[in-house]
């Protein structure tokens, strides 16, 4: 377990350098050129070459990557061009309002997820399964900007109980935020809660089919323990693993639903940046993003070897 | 006589399919006492999980009874309720799976499970439970019970796992009722004799009606009192089990015991054709009627009744009467098969067969020196991200394979039999050693061998059905290597392709089948002509009857030899199952972890002295015959894990150890007057007194 833990945390370390190597050539090759980007179209050639040089660019392109490289390790992750402002503050603040968000959708997804895919494996075939299945598809379906405008419009609209906008001022308490956050968390979640619901049923089905599943039912044990003992514990390993990976994706690939809610997150952060040719902010971002991704993929992974004693003790 | 503790009476199973019952199992009575075990033997299709299933009172969700009636301490157990049935499954009866570690959760640790059945029919707390898991382990006689108790079920071995899932059948003092499906068919043969010694030790103390149900005739012979044969859902024959070993009434059951190979015994197999209706084309009449050799038009139009031939023997049979006079031959008559005069040439010969200095012998086809095979190292990543130590499965293996002749290597499951045969064509890469069929060597993948190397070895897969694909017909299966290995037009290809299967007594229409239409056996024929369609000097048939029911493995062996016969070609017989190796093979070497500990020829293989390994196995093997007279000689368990023992790797397991000379020195091999060639500390002379006086 020790040595597998050591080669997971060996190989996060590796896949964070590599992409950071081809997120930093790949920014490059944007169109468009720094100097257009931050001195605007008719700028003087000399001018050009000294922002060039002040901002390193006339360097060979992996002396231009180291250096950014050690700047990123050391806290020093350059100035926005576009706002002036330091980048690790600015990514840090929109990453904190993500985290929020995520968790959220998270708590609201999760256990009802989980319960009613249960439900639908234990009743295969039967209404219950077949209804959970149909409506399950249909929200994985719908795309999350048109969840995002129904519930605007019905809740928060039709309704009048939840405010339509979940931008938050940056000073708001947790009290005063979670209004806000309930409709974009109910959006992230909707399709969430049909993927996660989709997969613990296809577990559990698959689990209720193993002999060691009649081993326990012919000892005597009741069927609660059947279920909650010795098929939810095994069903419920690639569902573990799937939420894990999925608060990667609700931390940093919200984009449509934050700019729906015009809430400030990271993937708002991402497409302004790109929009205004922003690179380090871009580097700065993407890269906190990759790191979000694969963390959660290492937590997944970790996670899963805990729970399966089959890879914890080999 | 008592009340019996389980009584059956007439009982009809069926399953709905597409709107249709289909019988599996029709009008089954039979009553277990206390204290005895009641055999039911039955091929596949035979119905007998299915009965199992409901003795259980756990039909599977399309199953159902559809008449009849199971009673259990008299109470009737088809209208159980559910919650009543929980109290008693695991308290009053309990049952004993085939394939141990599907069985076990594979994420609760093995005492848990024990106790948490404890538990649920006793006041007992979870401590006092785990308290009696480990008492019961201790009592099925595993080494270290409390270690055990906290291992996960991957942790131990086949043996142990089976070992566990019969404390937990047994963990109820109540028990009346234990129900045997197949308990050893996962099981080597060595840890299968010491679980059968253990059912009938413990069977002693809990006085509970046995229902013990398995294909296999060896079994049924050394553990029950009473058999019933099954066939197509139906009883056959029901008798006390020396009856129905040595006066059988019913053709079908005559004819499986002539189907089974024995130690010793060279008389030709006798298959049964045909094979076992499917469930939708059940005969109304008699059932073994369409494959029975001595069937009559009345076979044809009436169903015969269960009848009372004598005391306690009951027969499903028209005909019973005739062959209890013995006015009525079922079997043919024993002729002996092919082989088996060595030249005396060949002897000298012989002496080099595995030797791998020696050399230039003319009728070796196939040589392998020092041959080893490494595991677990895949390149720089894979050793960055390798979990495995490396694992040598096969390690200095020197063998030659002469022509037309055939070698059995046996060795149970781990011996690296099959790596060794693996890595012979090509699919595992050899770490050292050298390999030459017809002086070619063999080296790389198949992709980078030459044609010839390709066309000259071919290989017979234990399951058919994995290794024919299934989209291809059997015509296109056989034509291709016709096309690529001998070079033939499409036309051509195709008119051999014909000649092929009826090579191996398939009817020319099954050109145009798909895997999917034919039966196991029809498939393993299939494998076999595809096979001979190169015109092979050596085939490598890894435990090609294995998958295959008794009656159908007899046929395939049969089909071996004759081909061998027709075309002289080798085959290096691959099997865990000595006495399908003695029937087939010349010559016989036996693999223990990757090493082989004994060589020698087929008819002077079973007379001592031999390898304390092989005695073991030989005396581990269940005889079809409940008067066999056998020597008891039990190995504990392996251990899954650890590594390679030093000096001897049998050492460990080894029932005749000397002493220290065993764990620290690698043993010579020794070679007898009949040139019989083993490896170990003890010189023929002793260990042929050894192994003559005790026991036998």
């Amino acid at each position: 377990m020790t040595a597998y833990l050591i080669r997971r945390v060996l190989f996060f370390g590796l896949t964070l350098l590599l992409t950071s190597l081809i997120v930093f050539a790949a920014v490059r090759l944007l169109p468009g050129d720094v100097e257009t980007a931050v001195l605007g179209r008719g700028a003087e050639p000399a001018a050009r070459a000294a922002l060039r040089e002040e901002l390193g660019l006339d360097l060979p392109f992996f002396m231009q990557y180291g250096n950014w490289l050690s700047g990123f390790l050391s806290g020093d992750w350059g100035n926005s061009y576009a706002m002036k402002l330091p980048i690790m503050p600015l990514v840090m603040e929109r990453l904190g309002n993500s985290l929020r968000l995520a968790l959220i959708a998270m708590l609201i997804a999760v256990p009802p997820s989980v319960l009613l895919g249960l439900f639908a494996g234990l009743n295969e075939g039967k209404l219950f399964d077949t209804v959970f299945s149909l409506g399950s598809l249909i929200l994985v379906g719908i795309p999350e900007f048109v969840m995002g405008i129904i519930l605007i419009n019905v809740v928060a609209l039709g309704w009048g109980i939840l405010p339509p906008s979940a931008s938050v001022p940056p000073d708001a308490s947790f009290g005063e935020a979670l209004p806000r956050l309930i409709l974009p968390s109910l959006t992230a979640a909707a399709v969430l809660l049909a993927y996660i619901g989709r997969l613990t049923r296809v577990g559990v089905i698959a689990e209720m089919r193993r002999t060691y599943v009649r081993t326990a039912v012919l000892k005597g044990l009741r069927w609660r323990q059947v279920i909650f003992k010795h098929v939810l514990r095994n069903a419920l390993l690639p569902t573990i693993t799937v939420i894990a990976i999925s608060l990667g994706w609700l931390i940093s690939g919200l984009v449509v639903i934050e700019n729906v809610f015009a809430y400030p997150g990271l993937g708002r952060l991402m497409v302004f940046a790109i929009q205004q040719r922003d690179l380090p902010l871009i580097l700065g971002g993407v890269m906190i993003a990759v790191t979000v991704f694969a963390l959660a993929n290492l937590i997944a992974d970790l996670l899963y070897a805990a729970l399966n004693p089959r890879i914890r003790l080999g | 006589m008592e009340a019996p503790i389980l009584s059956i009476e007439n009982l009809t199973v069926a399953y709905r399919l597409q709107g249709k019952w289909l019988e599996a199992v029709r009008e089954v009575s039979l009553c277990v006492s206390a204290a005895q075990t009641y055999g039911i033997v039955g091929e596949s299709g035979s119905g007998k999980s299915t009965l199992v299933q409901a003795v259980m009172g756990y039909l599977s969700g399309n199953g159902a009874v559809r008449s009849g009636a199971i009673r259990f301490e008299g109470e009737d157990w088809l209208h159980t309720p559910r919650r009543r049935r929980e109290q008693l499954w695991g308290a009053r009866l309990s049952m004993v799976p085939q394939d141990p570690l599907s069985a076990l959760n594979p994420a609760l640790t093995v005492g848990e499970q024990i106790a948490e059945l404890v538990q649920r029919h006793t006041e007992d707390t979870h401590n006092a439970a785990y308290g009696r898991a480990i008492e019961m382990l201790r009592r099925v006689k595993l080494p270290d019970p409390e270690g055990a108790a906290r291992r996960y079920p991957h942790q131990i071995s086949g043996g142990q796992q089976q070992r566990a899932l019969i404390a937990m059948a047994l963990a109820s003092p109540d028990l009346r009722l234990l129900v045997l499906d197949e308990p050893t068919t996962s099981l080597d043969v060595t840890t299968e004799a010491a679980i059968l010694d253990l059912f009938a030790e413990l069977q002693d103390d809990h006085r509970a009606a046995t229902l013990f149900v398995t294909h296999n005739l060896g079994v049924v012979a050394r553990m029950c009192q009473r058999v019933a044969v099954l066939y197509a859902g139906e009883v056959m024959e029901d008798a006390p089990t020396e009856t129905l070993y040595h006066k059988a009434l019913h053709p079908y059951t005559r004819l499986l015991l002539r189907a089974v190979p024995r130690i010793g015994d060279h008389s030709t197999l006798q298959a049964i054709p045909g094979r076992i209706p499917s469930l939708r084309k059940r005969p109304s009449a008699c059932v073994f009627a369409p494959r029975c050799p001595v069937a009559i038009d009345l076979c044809h139009a009436q169903k015969p009744p269960l009848e009372r031939a004598k005391d306690g023997h009951l027969v499903r049979c028209h005909r019973w009467h005739e062959i209890a006079e013995g006015s009525l031959r079922v079997e043919e008559a024993p002729s002996v098969a092919k082989r088996r005069e060595i030249q005396s040439t060949e002897v000298t010969f012989f002496d080099q067969l595995f030797s791998a200095e020696q050399n230039g012998a003319q009728a070796t086809i196939m040589r392998a020196e020092h041959l080893r095979v490494q595991y677990g190292v895949r390149g720089l990543l894979g050793r960055l991200l390798g979990k495995k130590l490396p694992f040598r499965a096969v390690d200095d293996v020197s063998m030659r394979v002469p022509r037309g002749k055939t070698l059995g290597l046996v060795g149970e499951s781990g011996s690296g039999k099959t790596t060794f045969a693996r890595s012979l064509i090509g699919l595992i890469e050899i770490e050292s050693g050298e390999a030459h069929l017809l002086e070619m060597p063999l080296r790389g993948t198949p992709r980078q061998r030459t044609k010839a190397t390709l066309k000259a070895m071919q290989m017979i897969f234990q399951h058919p059905e994995e290794s024919l694909n299934p989209n291809r017909t059997v015509g296109q299966a056989l034509s291709r290597p016709l096309m690529t290995l001998s070079g033939m037009a499409r036309p051509e290809a195709e008119r051999a392709a014909a000649d092929l299967l009826r090579a191996v007594s398939l009817p020319a229409d099954y050109l145009g089948r798909f895997p999917r239409e034919l039966s196991g056996g029809e498939k393993q024929r299939v494998a076999i002509a595809r096979a001979f369609a190169a015109q092979p000097a050596l085939i490598l048939c890894d435990e090609p009857v294995s998958s295959l029911d008794v009656s159908v493995q007899a046929s395939i062996l049969n089909l071996l030899a004759q081909l061998q016969a027709q075309h002289e070609v080798a085959y290096l017989f691959i099997s865990h199952d000595l006495a399908v190796v003695g029937y087939l093979a010349d010559y016989i070497a036996v693999i223990y972890r990757g090493q082989l500990v004994e060589r020698g020829k087929a008819e002077s293989f079973f007379t001592p002295p031999h390898h304390p390994y092989t005695e073991a196995l030989l005396a581990s093997i269940p005889l079809p015959d409940p008067q066999a007279k056998q020597r008891r000689i039990r190995l504990p368990d392996d251990q899954p894990t650890g590594g390679v023992p030093s000096g001897c790797r049998f050492h460990p397991r080894c029932p005749r150890y000397l002493g220290e000379i065993c764990q620290r020195q690698a043993p010579p091999w020794h070679t007898d007057e009949q040139g019989r060639h083993y490896r170990c500390h003890i010189p023929p002379h002793e260990l042929t007194v050894l192994q003559t006086e005790d026991g036998a």
